[in-house]
């Protein structure tokens, strides 16, 4: 029974990643902007730029294009990007884990505020309360994530200089890391003087981009805890003596999370392409800068892979999402 | 007569907004200590904001205007909060309705069932386990063990019910209340669930408020009843007397319109038209409409 499921869903992520991979060769393909224009030196001749193009294979057709890259791609080989001359599997590898940081930092610090807020909300009685805290979401709704990350800079790099505004980590500090994921391996060899540094680079550009996650968690949870909290078993809860605190808690907040994860597993989606942005104005080395060069750039063959990495992640958020179902809803899991 | 266990004098409610429609004028009703005291009347009569009031749940849209609830003679309204859930955990219990929406979905059986256990008894550990036990093997249910670790969704109506019986009785409360604890159930499971309450009421020494719009159920458990028309009281006095010379109407009515569970055959008789309209005449000259549901 669930590996038949396991099945379908190994077979769906496939055909997914086929279609990202068919649908965006086609429209990097179709869309203006030469990628060999952009690496010659002005006064190349003709035969420079046709021998270039024959290098990279955009002499020939789209499908034969496309062929060939899938047969590559089936092997595990993405080609080379052409601004960076780099293997394009490794480029993409070096970079991720500092974005795979950053928002699950991000996710976690969203979860955490949006939780809290709206476990909050529940305890005050009064109307003040609760318009208060609505109308400080409906702001928080509409700020996107940029916003903030300019904010921060201008607040605590120019304003009140206390944060680093670039980069991932003080090059002064950086020792020979044997993984890119800076955060976790400093913890866990226990040089918590870099793991600080790491995280006061990454502290502004993970809540510009938790802000409008914890928005979003805050206004579906607090509407799911109210009208849980009407629901026959809370106020049997209530009748036994149990405290607001205690009823949100242990009876309404996991049946409230139900709706609510859904809701962050497609926001916490966005956030990836929150990060081409954020990750711009930090200078944060992760896939979403590189992003940005690449297009910038016309760098097919790293685009082309960024796409399909980005494919991965989101059936990757979808699978995680469903799999929290099941573990919040004990009907999923014997049905 | 013992002292009152649960003693409401002069309670009124209303809704909230205006017109301030009243939905309960000056009730008085006692309940005495060990003793099953029906509440009855038809839909919309209010009896389930008598419950709610004593409970402390009254939706938001219906205000108390008036009156006093207090139970072994403290006020219920007018004690603070923690002295309220104090009371409210270990003295007083509910055995709700409906069994389908009363127990938390994603919580397994053992745990609801031990919460007032755990927090108010301080019980964890093998004597909880004993404990929760016992009190699913005191409302008949099998294999016991295997139940507490259960979730709802995989229980019938019927033992679902019978848990929330034994979670009401759980910390030996002095006071029951029951609002339509059978309705929600299958005919022949509901005679089960009557006189489980009964016996175990009995056996307990626990007072019960029972709710229902069936005279047929307060002939067979209750050893008093009030009778509630719109929000107020026409008739109340031992089961016997009330069922066997009703001095109202409406209770006369009442009993007609309900099915008889000693006869079979018998069918329902619809409250006539004349004497609706006699009711209105007379809730009129007290001031208060006939709340109908739509
Ligand atoms: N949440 C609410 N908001 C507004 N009015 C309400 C609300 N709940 C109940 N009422 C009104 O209060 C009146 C009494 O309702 P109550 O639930 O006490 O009746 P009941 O005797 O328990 O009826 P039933 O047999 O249907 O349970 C009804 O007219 C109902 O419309
Ligand atoms: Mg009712």
């Amino acid at each position: 029974m669930l590996s038949s499921r396991a099945l379908r869903q190994v077979v769906f992520a496939i055909v997914t990643l086929f279609g990202v991979a068919v649908v965006s060769f086609v429209l990097l393909r179709v869309v203006p902007g030469d990628p060999i224009a952009m690496m010659i030196a002005p006064g190349a001749s003709a035969e420079d730029i046709a021998r270039l193009r024959a290098a990279y294979g955009l002499d020939k057709g789209l499908v034969a294009q496309f062929v060939i890259w899938l047969g590559h791609a089936l092997t595990g080989d993405f080609g080379t990007s052409i601004s960076m001359r780099q293997n394009v599997v490794h480029l993409i590898a070096g970079r991720l884990p500092a974005t795979i940081e950053l928002t699950l930092t991000a996710l976690a610090v969203g979860l955490a505020l949006g939780i809290g807020a709206a476990v909050a909300s529940t305890l005050g009685t009064r109307r003040l309360i609760g318009s208060t805290v609505d109308n400080a979401n409906g702001i928080l709704l509409a700020v996107p994530d940029f916003v903030w990350a300019l904010a921060f800079v201008l607040l605590f790099g120019v304003a009140w200089p206390i944060l680093p505004i670039s980069g991932r980590v003080d090059p002064r500090l950086a020792i020979d890391f044997t993984t890119s994921f800076l955060l976790i391996e400093s913890l866990l060899r226990l040089r918590l003087d870099i793991a600080r540094d790491v995280l006061a680079h990454m502290i502004m550009p993970a809540m510009a981009l938790a802000l409008p996650l914890a928005a979003v968690i805050l206004r579906v949870l607090k509407g799911a805890l109210e009208s849980e909290a009407l629901r026959d078993y809370a106020l049997l809860a209530r009748i036994r003596g149990a405290s607001r605190l205690r009823v949100t808690l242990r009876e309404t907040l996991r049946n409230a999370m139900i709706p609510t994860l859904a809701l962050t597993g497609v926001q916490f989606t966005f956030m990836f392409g929150g990060t081409v942005i954020v990750e711009r104005i930090f200078a944060y080395p992760g896939i979403g800068n590189l992003a940005i060069d690449a297009v910038i750039n016309r760098d097919l063959p790293l685009v082309q892979g960024l796409i399909l990495t980005f494919g991965l992640i989101f059936i990757l958020i979808n699978l995680a999402v469903e799999a929290s179902f099941a573990l919040l809803n004990p009907r999923l899991r014997h049905g | 007569m013992s002292p009152a266990l649960l003693s409401i004098a002069g309670l009124s409610a209303r809704l909230k907004r205006p017109p301030h429609t009243p939905l309960l004028r000056s009730v008085d009703l006692e309940v005495a200590p060990g003793e099953v005291h029906g509440l009855v009347g038809e839909s919309g009569a209010g009896k389930s904001t008598i419950g709610k009031a004593i409970l402390g749940i009254l939706p938001g849209a219906i205000e108390l205007a008036g009156g006093t609830i207090r139970f072994c003679g403290e006020d219920l309204l007018a004690m603070p909060a923690g002295r309220r859930r104090e009371i409210l955990g270990s003295q007083i219990a509910l055995i709700p309705q409906d069994p389908m929406t009363s127990l938390n979905p994603s919580r397994r059986i053992g745990d609801q069932l031990t919460d007032g256990l755990r927090l108010k008894r301080g019980l964890n550990g093998k004597a909880l386990e004993d404990k929760a036990v016992s009190l699913l093997r005191d409302v008949q249910i099998n294999d016991p063990e295997a139940v507490l670790r259960r979730y709802p969704h995989e229980l019938s109506g019927g033992m679902r019910q019978r848990i929330l019986i034994a979670a009401a009785f759980s910390m030996d409360p002095k006071l029951i209340i029951a609002d339509e604890p059978t309705t929600a159930l299958d005919v022949t499971v509901q005679k089960e669930v009557l006189r489980l309450i009964r016996s175990m009421q009995a056996s307990h020494g626990t007072g019960v408020l029972f709710v229902t719009h069936d005279l047929g159920v307060v002939a067979q458990i209750c050893d008093r009843v009030t009778v509630l028309y719109g929000g107020m009281i026409v008739e109340q006095g031992a089961t016997a007397d009330v069922l066997a010379a009703p001095s109202h109407p409406y209770t006369a009515a009442l009993m007609a319109a309900s099915p008889r569970h000693d006869q079979t055959g018998s069918g329902m008789q619809p409250i006539p038209a004349s004497l609706t309209a006699a009711l209105q005449g007379e809730l009129a000259r007290h001031g208060l409409e006939r709340v109908t549901h739509a």
